[in-house]
């Protein structure tokens, strides 16, 4: 088990160089101008660039302007363009509201999928499996920042049953917190309710012919411990892992769309603003950072795994 | 998959078994695609849905129709201080509060205006075009590059499927949205170059090669499990027996047999191209204004919601529209080429 955690961590290690190598080439090397021109944003002068240029090292060789460039987004030093505000201490303000809105999200769809799932496969072929696959697939089909829109201006704004977007702390209100949350954990979560139950679905049908199942059933055990011991268990596999991965899209790409509709202030809509300014180091660093944080959710999924599942360990 | 015309013909092997089972197909054995078709036709809701998209297309494709004959206007033309009878009464088509009209359901104006005064309607099938070619060009960008991905590190295996497949990774650790955003924030002023080719920041080919790209994850690590399993079929090593080279095997033997695969992931690309190109636009990483394209309606109409609901209604259902029916389409096609598909349904 040591040794496997040592190598799943030396290649953790690994890929995160190669995700920083390949964010340096997107923002540095890829675009057809300079890149100082480009950070400096689309008002500037041209002190402002010269400064940039010398502060990023644009003269330099490219090794050497990685090497610059990671400095300034490890060590903090990383300031964004427009507001001149240091992008680590904003990306650390924004953390807890970001982290509200992915984790109830995540249960949230969690709950509702297993529950969609789970009737549909009971009623396969029936009526309700039908409209379940249906509703599953509008909610595949629907962007989330329209359905959030909409959302908060009818069920928010016009009929007044939710606040109209804004966070409030936990630690200060919590139920304030909860009510608040409320619209964007539902319109986040209505995409991936409808992923994660259709692919549900067809993981219990599939685990429903296993022999245990027939085995539990000649135990005489009633249809709902089968289902829900048996089955579901076993079918829940490949979706925890998808849950991980999700989990980090999620916080890194998700809450970008659904924090701006809700204005709820946290990383997504710090990006989201700087997108909108082409302020490249703040979009800079949220897109090494989160991609940073698939990698290590990845490797911790996979370091679970081999730990429930010896077979792992030796592959 | 192939039926086995030895084991059911014991006596004979070699030509004169293929020869016979030649003949069984043509007398009245369905290949694969005509069984699929024949399992889709049975599908009502995948049919209709199918039909919905090709008219979706076919009104963005009439949109100068429209625009000309009907609206009377173009996609850019500001109507500030036009006004309209509606009613009998005289209304502005912005009024003096900033506020446009909502949808008339007459020719001029049939879905109402924007704060500019320019036709919805128009705008909308225009915008259409924009957000359907950035969808269907993407995607077939994205299945060719997967493809050849995919093939070359299957069939080839050792390094060059470490290398791919590393690439792959790589890319797949950044969720897809911000990757796309990481893009088309670094080609927003400036654009690309790719060799002599200079494309300008505000061409709609910076969305397309932006979402081209990052699908390409998501398309190519399947297939290449598909090619793994593939390259050791008998009909690959038949081929290989009789002289034929890696390009021949994987071009004409392998691609091939990953048809039908290609055309679920082609139908399902399309319609995630077209959701990521809305995201994006929201965004201000995707599609530029004034260039109409669904996204960027939604981004201009969300600002106003209040106050003018229908700027952000109406394009974000046609997107929901054309989406769905890929979705339910692609669902549908999957369903009746996959044979694996049919053992699930019939429970």
């Amino acid at each position: 088990m040591g040794r496997f955690i040592v190598r799943r961590v030396l290649q953790m290690v690994l890929v995160m160089f190669a995700v920083s190598v390949l964010t340096f080439l997107i923002f540095n090397v890829i675009p057809n101008s300079d890149p100082a021109v480009r950070m400096a944003g689309r008002h500037t002068s041209e002190s402002t660039i010269q400064a940039i240029r010398k502060e990023w090292g644009f003269n330099e060789s490219l090794p050497k302007q990685y090497v610059t460039t990671m400095e300034k987004v490890v060590t903090g030093d990383l300031k964004s363009q427009f507001t001149q505000l240091p992008v680590g201490k904003e990306i650390v303000k924004g953390l807890p509201r970001t982290f509200s809105l992915a984790i109830g999200a995540a249960l949230l769809w969690m709950f509702v999928a297993i529950c969609f799932g789970l009737y549909s496969a009971v009623k396969a072929g029936k009526f309700a499996d039908r409209f379940l696959t249906i509703i599953a697939l509008i909610g595949i089909s629907m962007p989330v920042f329209w359905i959030g829109a909409l959302m908060n201006y009818y069920l928010g704004f016009k009929l007044g049953w939710f606040p109209n977007g804004g966070y409030v702390e936990f630690t200060k209100d919590p139920i304030g917190w909860f009510y608040h949350l409320i619209l964007p954990w539902t319109a986040l979560a209505i995409l991936f309710v409808g992923f994660y139950s259709r692919v549900l679905r067809s993981n219990v049908l599939d685990t429903i012919n296993e022999d245990y199942v027939r085995t539990a059933r000649a135990k005489g055990l009633s249809e709902r411990q089968i289902m829900v011991r048996h089955v579901l268990r076993n079918s829940m596999i490949p979706i925890v892992t998808l849950w991980g991965l999700d989990f980090g899209a999620v916080l890194g790409g998700g809450a970008i769309l659904t924090e701006t509709v809700f204005d709820l202030q946290g990383v997504g809509q710090y990006t989201a603003e700087a997108i909108g300014q082409l302020d490249v180091p703040p979009v800079l660093a949220v897109t090494m950072f989160s991609a940073f944080f698939i990698v290590l959710l990845n490797a911790v999924v996979d370091i679970m795994y081999a730990y429930l599942d010896p077979r792992i360990r030796l592959q | 998959m192939a039926t086995e015309p030895l084991a059911e013909q014991p006596g004979l092997a070699g030509p004169a078994a293929w020869e016979l089972e030649a003949e069984r197909e043509h007398v009245h054995g369905l290949g694969p695609w005509r069984l699929g078709l024949r399992r889709l036709r049975r599908n009502k809701t995948a049919i209709a849905f199918g039909i919905l998209f090709v008219l979706l297309v076919l009104a963005c494709l009439a949109a100068p129709l429209w625009a000309k004959h009907v609206a009377h206007t173009t996609p850019d033309a500001n109507h500030l201080s036009d006004t309209i009878k509606l009613n009998g009464k005289t209304t502005n088509v912005v009024g003096l509060d900033g506020v446009p009209i909502g949808p008339t359901y007459k020719g001029k104006f049939f879905l109402g205006a924007d704060p500019n005064g320019r036709d919805i309607m128009v705008r909308l099938l225009y915008g259409g075009r924009n957000s359907l070619m950035i969808g269907v060009v993407a995607a077939l960008m994205t299945t060719v590059l997967s493809v050849v991905l995919g093939v070359v590190a299957g069939y080839f295996r050792g390094w060059l499927d470490l290398a791919v497949r590393s690439l792959l990774d790589i890319m797949w650790s950044f969720p897809v949205l911000i990757l796309g955003v990481a893009l088309g924030v670094a080609l927003a002023l400036g654009g690309l170059q790719i060799g002599p080719i200079t494309i300008g920041g505000d061409s709609l080919i910076i969305p397309i090669f932006i979402i081209g790209l990052v699908y390409v994850p998501y398309m190519a690590r399947p297939v290449r499990g598909q090619v793994l399993a593939l390259r050791e079929k008998e009909f690959v090593e038949a081929a290989r027996a009789q002289g034929a080279g890696p390009l021949r095997i994987m071009f004409s033997e392998v691609v091939p047999n990953l048809a039908s695969t290609i055309l679920v992931f082609f139908t399902l690309l399309i319609a995630n191209a077209v959701l990521l190109e809305s995201a994006l636009s929201f965004l201000g990483a995707g599609v530029r204004p004034p260039n109409p394209s669904w996204g960027t309606m939604i981004d201009e109409g969300v600002d106003r919601i209040a106050t003018a609901p229908h700027l952000t209604v109406v394009p974000g259902l046609m997107l929901v529209l054309t989406v769905l029916s890929l979705n339910v389409f692609g669902d549908g096609v999957r369903d009746a080429l996959d044979p694996r598909a049919k053992v699930r349904l019939e429970r």
